[in-house]
C-alpha cells in the first residue's frame, strides 16, 4: 500500500528523521490559509500516490500569495499526468505546503526489502534528485548497498562505512548515522518494503534534511498495524476495483474487451497471456479464488460486466478439489439471476469436466461450452471482432 | 524415485484441528500420504477427527512420531512462529501453504534456514506431490498420474492446468511442486532443479514461471550450465501492466524489471525451450522427450 507524501514524513518524524516543516491542505482557501503560516517563499506539491510529479508540473516554488492562487487554480481538483500515472492522470484533491530549504547538495537513499539477497538493503547515492534507475544505469558506481543482517538488522558500522562512500566528513557522518538509524528504525516498526527519500539533501547549514518521501507499506502485514488502514487513499483507486476487493475478489481493470473469470492468479494471467496471443486483448485480470461458488462467480460477473468494453466474457475455471460439477451448477445459479447480453464462453477442466459440461450443455441459458483452452480463447477473441455480438 | 517426498515420508501437521488444516489432512490421507500426527498448542494428549495425536509442541510430536515432513496450515499470523519451530526442531522438509505472511517474516525464516538441516517450500504455494506415493499440500491428487516429467512452478491452478495437459499428453509427473507466489520463498527453480538433474526417474522438466524478481534468470543460468535433462518454460504475465500486482504478492513488474519478455528472452537466450501458449506447455514437454 502506497501512501502520500505528507503521511510518509509524519512517519519519518516520529523516527527522528529530519524533514521541512510542512503542512496539508484540501481547499483553495485552507492551502493559502497554510501557505501563509508556512511563510513566502515556500514550495507547493501535488499530493498523487504516483512519482514524476515534479516533471509533470505539481511541484513549484512560489514566491508570493499571488503564485499560490494560480498554482492551486491551475493543479487542485484537476488531473495531474506523470510518468508513472497513465495518460488519465490522477486527479489532484490535496497540496502540501512544504518550507523552502536551502539546498547545497542533492543525495538519494532508500531502503527496501532485496529480493534476490532476501533481506533488507540500504541504497544510497551522491546523485540525488534524478532516478535512481538512470544512475544505475548510467553511473552504478555512484550507488553504495549496505545489507542488513535477516535477525541483527542493520548495525551502526554500516552507517558509518556508508557515510565514508558518500564522502562524508566530521559532523556530517554523525548526522548521517542518526539520519539512517532513524529511517531504518521506521522501516522495521511499520514492515514497510519500501522507504525512499530522493533527493535527500544537504542544507546550506550541513543538516540532512528528507526533501522528499515515499513509504510503500507491507499489505500482507497491515493486520499488525491496524492505524495504517486508513491511510489508506481509495479516491486514486478504480471504482471498480474497489467493489471487487468488497467480496474479496482480485480485480485489476485493464483497457481490453475480453472480460475474464478465472480461479487462481497464475492461470488468470495466463488466460489473459493465451486471450492476446489469439489476437485479443484482455479487459481485465479476475481471480475468483480456488472455491468458485455461485456466490463469488455471481459477484465477478457482476464486477466484470460493469465495464462496459467487455464484449464478451471468458470464464476459464480448474475444477480441483472443488469438483467441476458444482462450479457448473454455482455458474448457473448465477446466471440465471443475471441478465447479460454479451457472448460468454465457459471452459471447465480438472475432476469430473465432463459431467460439468453435460450439466452446461443441457441448461437453457445462453452461453457457449468450450471444449479446451485453445477453443475458449478463440471463441472469446472471434466473439469481440464480431460486430453483431453474437456467437 | 521421486524428490523430496516418497512413500516413507512421515508427515506432521501444524494447524491440524484448523478448517483448512483438517480438511486437506484429511484429503492427504486419501491420497494415500503417511500423516502421523499434528501441532495444536492446547490440544496436546487429544486424538485430531482423523484419529491422529495432537501434541503441543513441535518437537514432542517430531520425538513421538519420527516425523520427517511438517506443512503449515495456520493462519498468517501464526506462519513465522510455526516455521521457526519447525525449523529448531530440524525437520527434514517444511511445506508452508499459509497465504498472507509479511515479507519480512519471510526475511526472518529465510535467516534461521541458512544454518539448519531444513528445506523449505512455499509460503503461499499448493505443496509438492509425487504421485502414486505422497502429497503434502492442497493440490487435487487425482489429476495427477506417475511418471517422468517434474514440474516447478510459482503457481498454483496454473500448475494443475500444466499437469491435466502432461497427462493428455500420455505422460505423468514424478514430482510436482509449487514453489509460491511470494517475493521472497523457501526453495527456488534452481535448488530443485539439482535435485531433478539427479532424479533417475525424471527425464523432462517443466518450469512455469511468471513476472516479477529474477528467479527465472537464475534458473536459465543454471539450466544451462548444469542440466542434461530436457526443459520447457511458460513465463505467465505478459499482459500484465507495469506497477501492479498480479494476484500474487511476487508477481509485480517494478522499475521495468521483471517482465514475461525479458524472462522470455533470456531463457531462450540460454538455450531453453519456451511456449508462448500456455495451453501447450503439455504438448512441448512431450515433443522435447
Amino acid at each position: 500500500m502506497k501512501i502520500h507524501e505528507y503521511e510518509s514524513k509524519i512517519i519519518l518524524k516520529e523516527f527522528g528523521v529530519n524533514v521541512p516543516r510542512g503542512m496539508v491542505g484540501y481547499s483553495r482557501s485552507e492551502i493559502l490559509d497554510k501557505a501563509a503560516q508556512i511563510g513566502y517563499p515556500n514550495v507547493l506539491k501535488a499530493q498523487i500516490l504516483a512519482g514524476g510529479r515534479g516533471k509533470a508540473g505539481g511541484v513549484k516554488l512560489i514566491k508570493n500569495e499571488q503564485e499560490a492562487g494560480e498554482f492551486i487554480d491551475r493543479i487542485l481538483g484537476k488531473p495531474l499526468v506523470t510518468k508513472q500515472t497513465g495518460p488519465t492522470g490522477q486527479i489532484v484533491r490535496k497540496i502540501y505546503i512544504q518550507e523552502d530549504v536551502d539546498i547545497r547538495k542533492e543525495l538519494y537513499i532508500s531502503v527496501l526489502i532485496d529480493r534476490e539477497k532476501e533481506t533488507p538493503v540500504l541504497i544510497a547515492s551522491t546523485e540525488g534528485g534524478v532516478e535512481i534507475e538512470k544512475v544505475a544505469a548510467e553511473t552504478p558506481e555512484k550507488i553504495f548497498y549496505e545489507y542488513a543482517d535477516p535477525h541483527l538488522g542493520f548495525q551502526r558500522y554500516q552507517f558509518s562505512r556508508m557515510a565514508f562512500k558518500l564522502g562524508f566528513r566530521d559532523e556530517l557522518t554523525k548526522e548521517f548515522i542518526n539520519f539512517c538509524t532513524g529511517m531504518t528504525q521506521a522501516f522495521f516498526t511499520t514492515d514497510a518494503s519500501l522507504i525512499e527519500n530522493n533527493p535527500l539533501v544537504i542544507t546550506g547549514t550541513g543538516q540532512l534534511v528528507a526533501l522528499d518521501a515515499k513509504i510503500s507499506l507491507d499489505d500482507n502485514a497491515l493486520y499488525r498495524h491496524k492505524n495504517f488502514i486508513a491511510l489508506e487513499d481509495k479516491s486514486e483507486k478504480d471504482p471498480l476495483e474497489i467493489e471487487a476487493e468488497k467480496h474479496h475478489l482480485n480485480y485489476i481493470r485493464l483497457d481490453g474487451k475480453v472480460g475474464c473469470m478465472v480461479n487462481g492468479a497464475g492461470l488468470a494471467m495466463a488466460t489473459m497471456d493465451i486471450i492476446k496471443h489469439y489476437g485479443g486483448e484482455p479487459a481485465n485480470f479476475l481471480d475468483v479464488g480456488g472455491i468458485a461458488s455461485s456466490a463469488t462467480v455471481a459477484n465477478g460477473f457482476r464486477v466484470l460486466l460493469s465495464d462496459k468494453n467487455v464484449k464478451a466474457v471468458l470464464v476459464n475455471i480448474f475444477g480441483g478439489i472443488v469438483r467441476c460439477d458444482r462450479v457448473a451448477k454455482g455458474i448457473l445459479e448465477a446466471l440465471e439471476t443475471m441478465d447479460i447480453d454479451i457472448p460468454i464462453i465457459i471452459r471447465l477442466e480438472g475432476t469430473n469436466a465432463e459431467i460439468a459440461r453435460d450439466l452446461l450443455n443441457d441448461s437453457p441459458l445462453k452461453f457457449k461450452v468450450a471444449g479446451s483452452f485453445n477453443e475458449a480463447a478463440r471463441l472469446a477473441v472471434a466473439a469481440t471482432q464480431n460486430t453483431t455480438g453474437s456467437l | 524415485m521421486s524428490i523430496l517426498i516418497d512413500k516413507n515420508t512421515r508427515i506432521l501437521v501444524q494447524g491440524i484441528t484448523g478448517r483448512e488444516g483438517a480438511f486437506h489432512t484429511e484429503q492427504m490421507l486419501n491420497d494415500g500420504t503417511r500423516v502421523v500426527g499434528g501441532i495444536t498448542p492446547g490440544k496436546g494428549g487429544q486424538k485430531s477427527e482423523h484419529g491422529l495425536p495432537i501434541f503441543n509442541s513441535f518437537r514432542e510430536a517430531k520425538e513421538a512420531t519420527d516425523a520427517t515432513a511438517s506443512v503449515i496450515f495456520v493462519p498468517p499470523q501464526f506462519a513465522l512462529d510455526a516455521a521457526l519451530e519447525a525449523i529448531e526442531a530440524q525437520i527434514e522438509l517444511l511445506v508452508c501453504i499459509t497465504e498472507g505472511l509479511p515479507t519480512i517474516d519471510m526475511v526472518k525464516i529465510k535467516g534461521a534456514l541458512r544454518n539448519s538441516k531444513t528445506r523449505m517450500i512455499g509460503p503461499n504455494c499448493p505443496g509438492v506431490i509425487s504421485p502414486g506415493k505422497s502429497k503434502i499440500g492442497i493440490m487435487p491428487g487425482f489429476i495427477h498420474k506417475p511418471g517422468h516429467i517434474g514440474i516447478i512452478s510459482r503457481s498454483g491452478t496454473l500448475t494443475y492446468e500444466a499437469v491435466a495437459q502432461v497427462c493428455q499428453a500420455g505422460l505423468g509427473q514424478s514430482t510436482c511442486i509449487g514453489i509460491g507466489g511470494d517475493p521472497i520463498i523457501g526453495s527456488n527453480f534452481v535448488d530443485l532443479l539439482a535435485l531433478f538433474e539427479q532424479d533417475p526417474e525424471t527425464h523432462g522438466i517443466i518450469i512455469i514461471g511468471e513476472i516479477g524478481g529474477n528467479a527465472e534468470e537464475n534458473a536459465a543460468d543454471f539450466i544451462k550450465n548444469n542440466l542434461s535433462k530436457p526443459v520447457t518454460a511458460f513465463i505467465a504475465g505478459a499482459t500484465a501492466p507495469a506497477g501492479r500486482r498480479m494476484g500474487h504478492a511476487g508477481a509485480i513488474v517494478s522499475g521495468g524489471k521483471g517482465t514475461a519478455a525479458d524472462k522470455k528472452n533470456y531463457l531462450r537466450e540460454c538455450g531453453i525451450h519456451v511456449v508462448e501458449n500456455p495451453a501447450e506447455i503439455g504438448i512441448s514437454m512431450k515433443q522435447l522427450i
